[in-house]
């Protein structure tokens, strides 16, 4: 995870795109310019940055879904519950679950979890459209190589 | 059961605070009662699933971009109806 770059998501451990599943493995880091100011002498992950954790988890399985033919952006957030604080250093599990396909959006419901235990939730919307440049596409497809995105879920870019 | 402007217009007047009254099946749902993208998002989500459909509207868009229609074949709300009841109809052949 680096923070400072947006990067949340580390590694998809699995993908099951005929189920609409995904889960990812997100490695808080033990430093970063986030935690001196959030807060100093306790510092923990920002609640938005998890939401941003639960929507780029979810925004994967999306761009999975499109094989990466079309971005997903954040829209809307529902029902979003930070039920504990997350520390540096914390290994982070996240897994969303698209609860709807509609033309041109999705909803996905997702959580994340410290050792089984549930730490925050959300509900995310985002708008489904086609990438605004080749500088977008070319950037998410690098991130879907590193993070383990499977090569036949990257066919559409 | 509710027809599907008595459905429609309820889901609108719930997700985006508007009264009831202010409603009609004449009503465009962006030059009449303000609905932006954002709450439309909402108001598709809440069709979809109260109809079990998924409303075509990137095809919606582009029909209107193109000039094929106007918006008021897909905004109005009578027009609206009439084209969830075609969605509905198809669902079910």
């Amino acid at each position: 995870m680096r923070l400072e770059y947006f990067q949340m998501v580390d590694r998809i451990v699995t993908l099951d795109v005929s189920g609409r599943r995904i889960a990812t493995a997100c490695q808080v880091p033990e430093r970063s310019p986030v935690f001196e100011g959030h807060f100093p002498g306790y510092p923990i992950l920002p609640g938005v940055l998890m939401i941003e954790i639960m929507a780029q988890t979810g925004g994967w399985l999306v761009l999975a879904t499109q094989r990466c033919a079309k971005m997903p952006f954040l829209m809307q957030v529902e029902k979003a519950k930070m039920r504990a604080f997350v520390a540096p250093g914390q290994a982070l599990d996240a897994n969303a679950t698209l609860v709807h396909e509609g033309s041109g959006y999705a909803v996905a419901k997702a959580h994340i979890k410290v050792g089984g235990k549930t730490v925050a939730e959300a509900e995310i919307r985002y708008g489904v459209v086609s990438f605004p440049n080749e500088t977008l596409k070319a950037a998410m497809v690098e991130t879907a190589r590193r993070i383990g995105l499977p090569e036949e879920f990257q066919n559409g870019a | 059961m509710a027809s599907t402007y008595e459905t429609v217009a309820g889901i609108i007047s719930d997700t985006c605070d508007i009264e009831p009254g202010k409603i009609t099946p004449e009503s465009h749902a962006i030059n009449d009662l303000g609905i932006d993208s954002l709450d439309f998002l909402d108001v598709a989500f809440a069709i979809d699933k109260a109809f079990g459909i998924k409303m075509p509207l990137e095809q919606w868009t582009q029909d209107v971009n193109a000039g094929t229609v106007t918006t008021d074949e897909y905004f109005v709300l009578k027009n609206l109806c009439a084209n969830i009841d075609k969605l509905v109809a198809a669902k079910s052949v």
